[in-house]
């Protein structure tokens, strides 16, 4: 079995939608890739600019409120504003939610979805502080969507240096021992190794790959003098970087008066073979099977490095591999994709989504992400969610889901499809009897729609 | 399928199917698994930074009441004639006269100077020396990969909360009280023959309508109830290890409205478990709750506390020693203060954690100060439990 329309939505996308076509071929695929990112500009999420103005005007509030000549009034005022500036962002954030659902259901192009899905995974980070942990989908949209079809080096770049990375792998506080800021008297704060053990273990090489300690290390000394500003823009500090040459895998690099040291040795570590290898099994993992088949992921290895690291390289690989449509559906939909997914087959209105109070989205999305195990933008480390389908198909897990498929839908359409129309339009007539039976004996429509939800054929792709 | 079954027929299969998965090999082996240990071990991780000064005051300090004028200290328990439990504490004062409830005071993990929560709870869970060194389990996570015997069911991490504390390969049951499938018996029975063709959905629904069953007597109250009791109803079986966390301690404001309210619910969880697990597994029960920093020594303009250093530990149980508060006690004179700011850690949390685990499962110290807290130098035995 080679591709087909049905798979390719359940594969590659969010499902059968029953108001938008399946791309017609693997080239249709691939063609939409090639073209307009039309979802990001017909439901935008805005960037990362205006929390970074914000921020500031945040950060003037604060500190008005703690002077010392403030009175309490005026510093209440004051602090009533700093929290309706985080408030406001916290809307925002919820909005996007709300947007990112929209692009799942109306895109013909749902492939690219799962792509910053993916890579957004693989660059995970998250924001520590009030304002900042409102910036992921901001981070999200200008770091990893405009990369996720051009070269990985360039995804890679703009991930590793984007100020909420930076952050969240203390990068701003490392700062070299030997440079000028390090011998400043009184100096407490040193080299900080967090961001170069994951930009080698997680974002390039992978773990046991062919690096030691001492990579780490010259690593962590070669990205000292990236930091941030106050208002979070990305600056080079020249006086916080180690002086000297570092040696990283066998590779010297020279000492730093700007940030083109560092940009080789990420493009360096981008074609390093480990790190194609490194790509191509987590590609398969996410697309194909927990334990992919290895000529799979030799092709694919192969692809990535003949085209200098093109990520169209590795899609194209991975759609005109046969492997990669016969393999039998076992892969877990995560909990959010999972969401998406029906949200997809109901074809909920965009304004039923673009209308949805905060109360709503943390009640009928937010909460029961958490009960299914996954906090919607909070992994537990830089590492992202799990790919082992064990990780989801949970008791909690499934009983959540279950009571989400059952209660859920009624409150976002006015009126449910009917089942066995619903059945059709999703599973497809090959829908098991079982499926069938249970569909109709159904009390209810909520239940009948839910049953066709938590079967394996929405759950698992 | 060649003949169509009536729904009548259907049904009692499916009813039939719902009945056989008791005895299902793919969710019940957890259920024969022998315990590997007596004692019970509830951790419980209270995020946001528990003001350890306010909780467990310091009256016979000198520096103390100059700090925090502004905050209530009326009415305050005396404990052992220096140190004085907050008011919102009472009901655990029998606890203590009973020697069931003692205290760890001035502890704090490694984490310095940053005062960020969420780098505090990922150092405090990942039971390490620093953060950013590649360790991505958690110590109460990796005792369970140190011992022999250790099943599905000996762990439970529980609520919606994640708990990196115990995530890692050791096999861990995760259940949230939340997650209470209230739907109808039918509709269930035609889910389980849904998934019936997918044995890993289907034994993950059948253990999930069996752990919604055990939330028995007294279903709802708030979700810190629910927690307790489903994991008292755990611990009165086969588990051995249960953690749960509790919000609501980042007391930068008001705290003398604030922190009572938070202090509730910890008490609260805590008679809870000791009611539910009954007088006998309660005598074998340590409690251990724990947060990733403690709180400016001086109170702050809004009424409250910041971010620090130093906290406390609380420790509870028939199992522990109890009526005691456990110190080196740093003094709050400014020039004893860590930096000037925050009550001086004069030990390190995660050994308290450490001697608890020791005592609990006789796990060996070279094992705990290599691999499940690494790095840590223990010490010499506190004698923590009883």
């Amino acid at each position: 079995m080679g591709f087909s329309p049905h798979l390719a939505e359940r594969r590659f996308g969010y499902g059968a939608s029953p108001e938008i076509a399946p791309p017609a071929s693997v080239a249709a695929m691939l063609d939409n890739l090639r073209g307009e990112d039309v979802m990001a500009r017909q439901f935008p999420i805005p960037g990362f600019r205006p929390l970074q103005d914000a921020s500031i005007v945040k950060r003037r509030f604060d500190s008005f409120a703690r002077k010392e000549t403030t009175s309490s009034e005026q510093a209440a005022e004051a602090r009533k504003k700093s929290d309706a500036i985080v408030h406001d962002f916290i809307r925002q954030r919820l909005r996007s939610f709300g947007q990112i659902q929209l692009r799942r259901i109306y895109g013909s192009d749902t492939f690219r979805e799962r792509l910053v899905v993916f890579w957004a995974d693989h660059f995970t980070a998250q924001g520590k502080a009030a304002m900042l942990k409102q910036a992921v989908p901001a981070y999200v949209e200008e770091a990893v969507r405009p990369h996720v079809t051009g070269r990985f080096a360039d995804l890679l770049t703009a991930c590793v240096i984007h100020p909420v990375m930076l952050e969240y792998l203390d990068q701003t506080t490392s700062i070299g021992p030997g440079s000028k800021r390090g011998q400043r008297k009184g100096n407490r704060r040193g080299l900080n190794e967090n961001l170069a053990r994951e930009l080698l273990e997680l974002h390039t090489l992978g773990v046991g790959s062919s690096y030691g300690q001492d990579d780490v290390r010259q690593m962590a000394e070669l990205l000292t003098g990236m930091s941030r500003t106050r208002d979070y823009t990305f600056v080079f500090r020249k006086g916080w970087a180690e002086p000297g040459r570092e040696t990283v895998l066998g590779k010297t690099y020279s000492d730093r008066k700007d940030m083109t040291p560092i940009r080789d040795a990420l493009n360096d570590l981008a074609m390093h073979p480990d790190t194609a290898r490194h790509l191509a099994t987590k590609l398969a993992v996410h697309f194909v099977a927990d334990t992919p088949p290895e000529e799979l992921v030799a092709r694919l290895t192969a692809a990535y490095l003949d085209s200098g690291g093109e990520l169209m390289a590795f899609y194209e690989a991975l759609l005109n591999d046969p492997l990669a449509w016969e393999m039998p559906a076992t892969n877990m939909r995560p909990p959010l994709e999972y969401i998406s997914t029906a949200l997809r087959a109901l074809a909920v209105p965009p304004d039923r989504i673009q209308a949805l109070k905060p109360k709503e989205t943390r009640r009928w999305f937010l909460g029961p992400l958490r009960i299914m195990g996954q906090d919607w933008l909070v992994p537990s480390g830089p590492d992202g969610w799990p790919e082992a389908d064990g990780a989801w198909a949970t008791p909690q897990g499934i009983a959540a889901r279950l009571e989400w498929a059952m209660t859920v839908p009624s409150r976002l359409l006015g009126e449910l499809p009917e089942p066995a129309e619903f059945l059709r339009s999703t599973v497809g007539p090959d829908a098991p009897e079982q499926l069938k039976f249970a569909t109709a004996a159904a009390e209810t429509r909520a239940v009948g729609i839910g049953l066709v939800l938590v079967s394996p054929a929405l759950q698992r792709r | 399928m060649t003949k169509k079954l009536s729904r009548r027929q259907l049904l009692t299969r499916a009813t039939a199917i719902g009945c056989s998965l008791a005895a299902s090999p793919l969710w019940t082996p957890m259920t024969f698994a022998q315990a590997p240990w007596d004692t019970r071990l509830v951790v419980i991780i209270l995020r946001g930074g528990m003001d350890g000064l306010d909780v467990v005051r310091p009256m016979g300090d000198p520096a103390f009441a100059a700090l925090r004028p502004g905050l209530k200290s009326d009415g305050a328990l005396d404990l052992d004639g220096y140190f004085a439990l907050h008011p919102a504490l009472a009901g655990l004062m029998p606890l203590w006269r009973q020697q069931e409830l003692s205290f760890v005071h001035a502890v704090s993990t490694p984490y310095r100077d940053k005062r960020s929560h969420f780098d505090g709870q990922d150092l405090l869970e990942a039971g390490t020396a620093e953060l950013g060194d590649g360790t991505r389990d958690g110590w109460l996570n990796r005792l369970l990969q140190q011992m022999p015997g250790v099943a599905r069911d000996t762990a439970y991490a529980i609520g919606t909360t994640p708990l990196p504390v115990l995530e890692g390969t050791a096999p861990v049951s995760n259940w949230a009280p939340e997650a209470n499938l209230k739907i109808s018996p039918q509709a269930m029975r035609l889910a389980a023959m849904v998934m019936e063709e997918d044995p890993a959905l289907h034994a993950a629904l059948a253990e999930a309508e069996m752990l919604a069953e055990t939330e028995m007597d007294g279903k709802g109250g708030r979700a810190h109830h629910q927690i307790a009791r489903y994991a008292a109803s755990r611990l009165r079986g086969d588990a051995r290890v249960a953690a749960f966390s509790l919000g609501g301690w980042d007391t930068h404001r008001v705290q003398h409205r604030v922190l009572p309210r938070s202090l509730g619910t910890l008490q609260d969880s805590i008679l809870a478990l000791k009611d539910g697990l009954g007088a006998d597994v309660w005598g074998k029960t340590a409690i251990l709750a724990m947060t990733e920093f403690g709180r400016t020594a001086r109170e702050n303009g809004a009424g409250g506390t910041d971010h620090g250093t130093g906290g406390l530990a609380i420790l509870a149980g028939g199992a522990i020693k109890g009526g005691r508060v456990s110190t080196r006690w740093p003094g709050l004179a400014e020039v004893d203060l860590y930096e000037r700011r925050d009550l001086m850690p004069t030990g390190d949390v995660r050994a308290t954690a450490a001697w608890m685990l020791r005592g609990i499962t006789g796990v060996n110290k070279d094992t705990l100060e290599a691999s499940v807290f690494p790095g840590l130098d223990m010490g010499s035995d506190p004698g923590l439990l009883g």
